[in-house]
């Protein structure tokens, strides 16, 4: 049975994503910071788009990269961590939206009775950037659900 | 009705499938700016920027307006109708992960109870 996911603006500039994972903490987050797992999981498999690839270097100050395809076009997801605390806390940088438009992302891992409660709580420079985020899709590279995003591969201008 | 959401929900997407169109939107959510300011910003020539505002434009995510011989750029109507929808999308979105994380996990689970 599926756990619900559920999704919500909190305020102007934060916007919150939160569902159990049937699962111990410490799994689960190593399923955040393996490459290797991460990459099981973070692209559901009917999406039209591919990881291509995924750098994690899971420390305070480290940085990730993560590249993606979608017919013909790429898109980079980049930023550093502010803080690694194992099996309960990851918060990053999103930087691929410039400097002054950086996001903080902060997730969070609470375990209880073998399962875990996963928050992820993105915090944007302002109400303008997350409405521009939610204007735009780029929150996350994907706006649309995925046949959509399906039908938009074949409307790409070149 | 259905259909025409989706169309521009896809023109949208196109829109800001360049970097440049996404750092020209963030630009403008925090203030309007003017189609020279922004060239000077990314480091572009006026073609070339009035090009990216154009494709904007199109897709309604931008509104632009000639005053004088300046054309000022300010973000669209567009976000605030269409945020509950680009929430559920998002939820379903993350619900996929979400499925998919939860497969990786019983497959770790089941992986240490054989060792």
């Amino acid at each position: 049975m599926k756990n619900p996911t559920t999704v919500e603006r909190k305020s102007d500039r934060e916007l919150v994503v939160s569902r159990t994972i049937n699962g111990p903490a410490r799994l689960v987050f190593e399923a955040w910071t393996s490459p290797e797992l991460f990459r099981g999981w973070w692209v559901p498999k009917s999406a039209p788009v591919s990881l291509l690839s995924c750098e994690m270097d899971v420390r305070v100050g480290g940085k990730y990269r993560l590249v993606f395809s979608f017919g013909s076009q790429t898109m980079e997801f980049f930023g550093k961590y502010l803080e690694v605390t194992p099996c309960s806390r990851l918060v990053w940088t999103n930087d691929e939206g410039g400097e002054d438009a950086t996001a903080v992302t902060t997730v969070t891992f609470e375990e209880r009775d073998g399962k875990t409660l996963l928050t992820m709580h993105d915090l944007h420079p302002s109400k303008e950037a997350l409405d521009a985020a939610i204007a735009s899709g780029s929150t996350d590279g994907t706006s649309e659900s995925w046949d959509q995003l399906d039908e938009l591969v074949v409307t790409l201008p070149r | 009705m259905v259909q025409s959401s989706r169309t521009r929900l896809n023109t949208s997407f196109a829109a800001l499938s360049d970097s440049t169109r996404r750092g020209v939107l963030l630009q403008l959510g925090r203030s309007d700016a003017s189609i020279t300011d922004l060239a000077g910003k990314f480091h572009m020539t006026l073609t070339g920027m009035k090009k990216h505002v154009s494709v904007l434009e199109r897709a309604g995510l931008v509104i632009t307006e000639k005053i004088g011989r300046v054309r000022t750029c300010k973000i669209g109507p567009r976000q605030l109708e269409d945020e509950t929808e680009w929430i559920e999308s998002y939820r379903q979105l993350w619900a996929a992960r979400f499925d998919a994380l939860d497969e990786v996990i019983q497959e770790l689970k089941r992986k240490e109870r054989v060792e």
